[in-house]
């Protein structure tokens, strides 16, 4: 059963919740961020050495961790000459106080499930080329989105680590014995996760009759509801979840869509450059230091050792930051001024 | 939901859907309150093959005791799906799906009843799907705004839902299963009209920006009817009471 919240997901001074509501209507947030700017996002594609592709996305203080896999699985019915997606999240207790272990509760679902349609409905991966005996074996794409810290729109987060994820997943070699066995040797891969399009969520937060991109957590305990608006690189509406105790009207709805499409470009444009400027770095080590190849290997075969202290990426000029490290490439906000 | 198999054509020659409808119209609906005796609240609503029942019990003892709030009642909803009601049985243990939908079927009526007149207290939804050829989702939040007034509970508007689809690149009100399945794009949404105000917007598949405004308002128009008919159904009731 679904329950009206009760408990806040974050506890702020009513002082600092009624500033944030009155100072939206002038234009202004808390953090100093525009309207409808999001908060500075920072990638390290390749996080786990275990993934066949993997990103930690850091979007303020908000953590999330994807991990694709790829396994041998069957296909549907339905559909049976086309791999499979299965996109679920976890909400670790670890990530906020109001977490509790247990099974995915209805805004965890919620939040798989629209990430799940915004890449199923597109056909961002393309799945008929992930068909290993058609029929009968296929590719099983699990997604596993995974929230370390909550500072916020979570939705969106996980919507960059999806992408980001998906980006840097690589399809492991699968060969078929006389016994129409599929052998999968997970340390060669045969190429890049075939992908279609890109997409990516915006999500917006009403306050005060104001829309706002990107709502932190403690915008978050402030406004009623949100609007997640899926977009694709082509400029198409790819999903909508409005979610929240209030409403919205129809020019919001409208407006809030027209924000997407602009933000959510410039999102996805971002994420590609995060994403492909780290995997150069990545290959200019290599080239460079081929006396250390132990820990060229660390980065690219087996992935980064978590906060290792020695990193290839040191002196190559990079921004570090806090929070789990790695090979880390991070952008300023483009449109902070 | 649903297989895919050989696609159907979805618009004919003449313009008209596979059932003959219009793009514009939508399918025959019934609609009756109070058809549980033990609910303090309940409503029937079917669209064309597609059928629900809501009850509602409440305001009642919020049990367990430590999910109220002492400022309001808290809304409870549970969206389920009987194991006949598709085409395949249905497992009745509640699916991912499920789950989703009872949170945004309780965040589409969350807007209109006046929660803060009964601190608390919970306000029980249980929505069953007993027929579904889609939309079952809209026509349950139509059900249990129905189910809210039958109950006699505060309300400052009545929620009214409907789906636009796109089927063969047409825009369509009130998408059956067969248009869920082979068309293009899935968008439910309630409103409440007198209020002027969205209460539920999804979309499950993909829109240009025209699309999507256009469909906005076609979902809009084809809620101002079915809201038309929810209110003649309250007064009917009543008109029978005074008759008796």
């Amino acid at each position: 059963m679904s329950l009206t919240p009760t408990e806040p997901i974050n506890i702020i001074p009513r002082l600092k919740a009624e500033t944030i509501a009155s100072i939206v209507k002038k234009g202004v947030r808390l953090d100093g961020r525009k309207l409808d700017e999001f908060r500075e996002l920072t990638i390290i594609p390749n996080y786990l050495p275990k993934a066949q592709g993997s990103a930690l996305v850091k979007l303020g203080s908000t953590q999330v961790l994807v991990g694709v896999k790829l396994e041998v699985g069957t296909p549907y019915q339905d559909a049976p000459d086309e791999g499979v997606i299965i996109v679920s999240s976890e909400f670790v207790p670890m990530a906020s106080p109001v977490f509790e272990p247990g099974p995915p509760d209805e805004n965890s679902i919620e939040l798989a499930r629209v990430i799940d349609r915004s890449i199923r409905e597109t056909h961002a991966i393309d799945l008929k080329k992930l068909a290993i005996i058609p029929g009968k074996k296929v590719w099983t794409v699990w997604i596993d989105i995974y929230v370390l810290d909550h500072g916020g729109n979570l939705m969106d987060a996980s919507s960059i680590g999806t992408l980001a994820a998906l980006m840097t997943t690589k399809v492991p070699k699968a060969e078929i014995n006389e016994n129409e066995e599929v052998i999968v040797d997970k340390a060669t891969s045969i190429g890049p996760l075939p992908l279609n399009r890109k997409v990516a969520t915006v999500t917006l937060g009403k306050i005060s009759d104001v829309l706002i991109v990107d709502p932190d957590n403690e915008e978050e305990s402030v406004l009623e509801t949100k609007l997640t608006i899926a977009v694709t690189e082509d400029g198409l509406i790819a999903g909508i979840q409005k979610s929240g105790q209030s409403s919205i009207t129809e020019e919001e709805a409208i407006k809030a869509a027209e924000i997407a499409l602009q933000k959510g470009r410039e999102l996805i444009d971002k994420v590609t450059q995060l994403v492909e400027s780290s995997a150069e770095t990545v290959k200019q080590e290599n080239n460079n230091s081929a006396a250390d190849s132990a820990s060229n290997e660390a980065s690219e075969g087996e992935g980064v050792e978590e906060g290792s202290g020695k990193n290839p990426e040191e002196d190559s000029g990079l921004e570090k930051d806090g929070g789990l490290g790695g090979s880390e490439v991070s952008l300023k906000s483009e449109s902070k001024e | 939901m649903g297989g895919k198999g050989e696609k159907p054509k979805l618009i004919m020659e003449d313009g008209k859907r596979h059932d003959g409808r219009l793009p514009d119209e939508l399918r025959p609906i019934k609609m009756e309150i109070g058809v549980l005796k033990n609910a303090d609240g309940s409503a029937y609503v079917e669209f064309g093959k597609t059928r629900v029942v809501a009850a509602v019990y409440g305001p009642r003892e919020a049990q367990p005791k430590h999910i109220a709030s002492p400022y309001r009642a808290v809304l409870r909803c549970r969206y389920h799906m009987a194991p006949f009601s598709t085409d395949e049985r249905k497992s009745p243990a509640p699916s991912r799906r499920e789950i989703e939908l009872s949170k945004v079927i309780r965040e589409a009526l969350e807007p209109v009843v006046m929660t803060e007149m009964f601190p608390r207290t919970s306000i029980d939804i249980f929505i069953e799907v007993i027929s579904a050829d889609g939309g079952t989702r809209t026509t349950s939040v139509t059900a249990a705004s129905l189910a809210l007034a039958d109950a006699g509970i505060p309300m400052k508007d009545l929620v009214a839902a409907v789906a636009v689809g796109k089927a063969d690149g047409v825009l369509v009100l009130d998408i059956d299963q067969v248009e869920d399945n082979y068309g293009e794009a899935d968008m439910p949404v309630a409103a409440a009209p007198s209020l002027n105000e969205i209460t539920l917007l999804q979309l499950n598949g993909v829109l240009s920006m025209n699309e999507f405004k256009e469909g906005l308002s076609l979902a809009l128009k084809g809620i101002g009817e079915i809201y038309k008919i929810q209110k003649e159904t309250l007064k009917n009731k009543y008109l029978q009471v005074e008759g008796e």
